[in-house]
């Protein structure tokens, strides 16, 4: 449990975890990063968090010392998003006071959303969702438009990770050891397609995540409200196009972050049994590749 | 000195006897829940365990009945367990049962989730991971049926689905290891239904195939006694009928002007009553065969009406080897080969009958 602090606040630092700004005021520092471990005190620690082993750091810090390691910023741009029609939103009576910065304005009472704020907020939460994956951390997708139900499931599927898109339990996220096993690990990242469940309001995940300090990724729409999600993604949730593009960008990312993942550990397990070597038979040590 | 701890006090020396007071606690005992005892989840060492025994206890079996322990079936095992073990108990479920462990302990669940704490299932979140891996797979059946259909879309009679039906919900839980909710298992049968108006191939007839059962026609059940034939050459069959406690056996002859003869008299002696000849020839009526046979029965045992209801199972029973299986069917249906179940219920002590209690006085 000791480094577990010392390495997010490192975290903090690399810019990687941004809290929003009015979170930051509320509540202190320290208080809010033990407050992720006292919850998580009966389930066993991943083992990602062994700083003994100095490769292993090694594996973990190197992509923290980059803004963009994955470079999530070639999958999309400006263009790309237009196309896919992120940029429309909902009627102007429909619209959420909160979303209100993120809209560029207004045409015949339909809101358009300001792409450059998404692109930069949809390159801020592809680059964490990288991360964690790059971590082996759980990424839950979830959704309750019945529209594009199959097309999330078949997305989660062929990343590796998880989809809820169907009626969700009370008590899933808040009671899961009651519910799944004393010993079950929650999932470490939520993203959100839809924020809205089917009677137009948040879902009740957005809440359970916050309260289980469980960060999310969300694509908010003119009628969402983005204040409890960590990377809100201002954006449309309703077209097929958008949700068809955002759901490949997802995949994308997560794809990429654990082939490096692999590649890195590939790399190194090179290194050391290649050290391993020299150390036994003293011959001169080969130059280590950088990533 | 006497120390003495007093609740959210600090511990203080006592003075003097004056100062001792006496410190009621109540104990709080907890009464253990007999049964509670029986575990809810079985370990699956437990139930390895469990299926050795079953697998030794077998072997004892089959060598206490002289038989070959390599191939004692279950069906061996069930008549060697009654034969040892008589019980006149009436629930079936109540008599000594020895059956493989994995018929009686309920089907279980093992941890859903690896070393790392990853689950194994995309859907494990959910909560129903199986049932709602099911709905996934069907919709995609029918997205790709969809987009695949073309212009003239020829609809597959449901020929093979006739003589089966949907699985019950029970069923569908037993298979999936979870539980359902009623509107799951509507949904899930509206969209197999679905699934099943789109133009589908052989791979979607074996998929919906899992989850129909066969209902096994009562009829095939049926005993059919065999057809034989007398001195003179003449065709007839016998067979034996229950009712009450009348036991008749009956002999229909193939070709016959419709005479009935019951212990040697005809049966309008035998009967005086016309309710009773009505039994009586109700089987012929039914298949339109009043005047084609002849019958000669014996019967013994309970009351006029009980002799009726006798020879007419009896004659319906015989009567199955000259007619054809679509007769037989109705009449099964009809309930004519049904043997009645219904007894004379005991008297019970207390009471003045089987239901009439003594007279109830006030005072």
């Amino acid at each position: 449990m000791a480094p577990a602090p010392a390495v997010l606040t490192r975290l903090l630092c690399a810019g990687v975890w941004r809290w929003p700004a009015f979170l930051q005021k509320a509540t202190p520092g320290p208080a809010r990063l033990n407050a992720r471990m006292v919850t998580r005190a009966q389930v066993p620690v991943v083992s990602e968090l062994q700083d003994g082993d100095d490769l292993q750091s090694r594996i973990l810090d190197v992509p923290l010392q980059h803004s963009d390691f994955f470079n999530v910023k070639e999958l999309f741009s400006v263009k790309s998003l237009f196309e896919a029609r992120v940029h429309l939103g909902h009627k102007a009576g429909c619209r959420h006071r909160f979303m209100e910065p993120y809209i560029f304005g207004n045409r015949l009472g339909q809101d358009i959303i300001d792409l450059e704020q998404t692109a930069q907020h949809l390159q801020l939460a592809l680059n964490f969702t990288a991360h964690v994956a790059y971590r082996k951390g759980i990424i839950l997708f979830v959704s309750r438009n019945r529209q594009f139900s199959h097309l999330i499931e078949s997305t989660a599927r062929d990343c590796g990770e998880y989809a809820h898109t169907r009626y969700f339990k009370g008590g899933l996220l808040t009671n899961a050891q009651l519910l799944f096993g004393p010993t079950v690990r929650l999932p470490d990242l939520i993203i959100f397609l839809h924020t809205l469940n089917n009677v137009f309001e948040p879902h009740v995940a957005v809440r359970d995540a916050a309260k289980m300090n469980i960060p999310t990724v969300g694509i908010v729409d003119t009628n969402c409200n983005p204040c409890l999600i960590t990377y809100p993604i201002p954006g449309n949730d309703d077209s097929p196009q958008a949700i068809h593009l955002f759901c490949k960008l997802f995949r994308t990312a997560i794809n990429r972050a654990k082939e490096k993942r692999r590649q890195m550990e590939a790399l190194h397990r090179l290194q050391s049994s290649r050290g391993s070597e020299g150390s036994g038979t003293s011959s001169a040590p080969d130059k280590s590749q950088c990533p | 000195m006497v120390f003495k701890v007093l609740w959210g006090f600090h511990p203080r020396l006592a003075v003097g006897p004056s100062l001792l007071k006496l410190i009621h606690t109540t104990v709080v005992t907890k009464k253990k829940n007999v049964q509670a005892s029986r575990q809810e989840s079985y370990t699956e060492d437990f139930i390895k365990k469990q299926i050795e025994d079953f697998n030794i206890g077998k072997r004892h079996l089959a060598n206490m009945m002289g038989e070959d322990p390599e191939t004692f079936t279950e069906e061996d095992v069930d008549r060697a367990i009654a034969y040892l073990f008589p019980s006149g108990l009436f629930e079936k479920q109540a008599r000594p049962i020895m059956k493989h462990p994995e018929q009686i302990f309920p089907k279980q669940r093992a941890i859903q989730w690896g070393e790392d704490g990853r689950p194994f299932h995309f859907l494990f979140y959910t909560g129903k991971q199986s049932y709602y891996s099911l709905m996934h797979e069907v919709y995609g059946k029918i997205l790709q049926l969809e987009t695949h259909r073309g212009p003239l879309s020829e609809k597959t009679d449901s020929r093979d689905l006739i003589g089966s039906r949907w699985l019950i919900k029970e069923e569908l839980e037993e298979m999936l290891v979870e539980k359902l909710s009623d509107q799951d298992y509507v949904q899930f049968i509206r969209l197999l239904e679905k699934l099943l108006t789109l133009p589908y191939g052989p791979a979607e007839e074996e998929f919906v195939k899992r989850f129909r059962k066969s209902v096994t026609v009562q009829s095939k059940k049926q005993v059919i006694e065999p057809v034989q034939y007398d001195e003179q050459g003449l065709a007839f069959s016998t067979s034996e009928g229950r009712r009450k406690s009348a036991t008749a056996q009956a002999i229909v002859y193939q070709h016959g002007s419709g005479k009935i003869r019951v212990n040697g008299l005809d049966y309008l002696l035998y009967f005086p009553v016309t309710q009773d000849r009505e039994q009586l020839m109700f089987p012929f009526h039914f298949l339109d065969r009043l005047e084609k046979h002849d019958v000669t029965c014996t019967v013994s045992g309970g009351g006029r009406s009980a002799q009726a209801g006798a020879i007419r199972l009896a004659m319906a029973r015989a009567l199955c080897s000259f007619i054809t299986e679509d007769e037989v069917e109705w009449m099964r249906q009809a309930g004519l080969l049904t043997p009645d179940p219904r007894i004379r219920e005991r008297k019970k002590p207390g009471q003045e009958g089987a239901r009439r209690k003594f007279t109830w006085k006030k005072r």
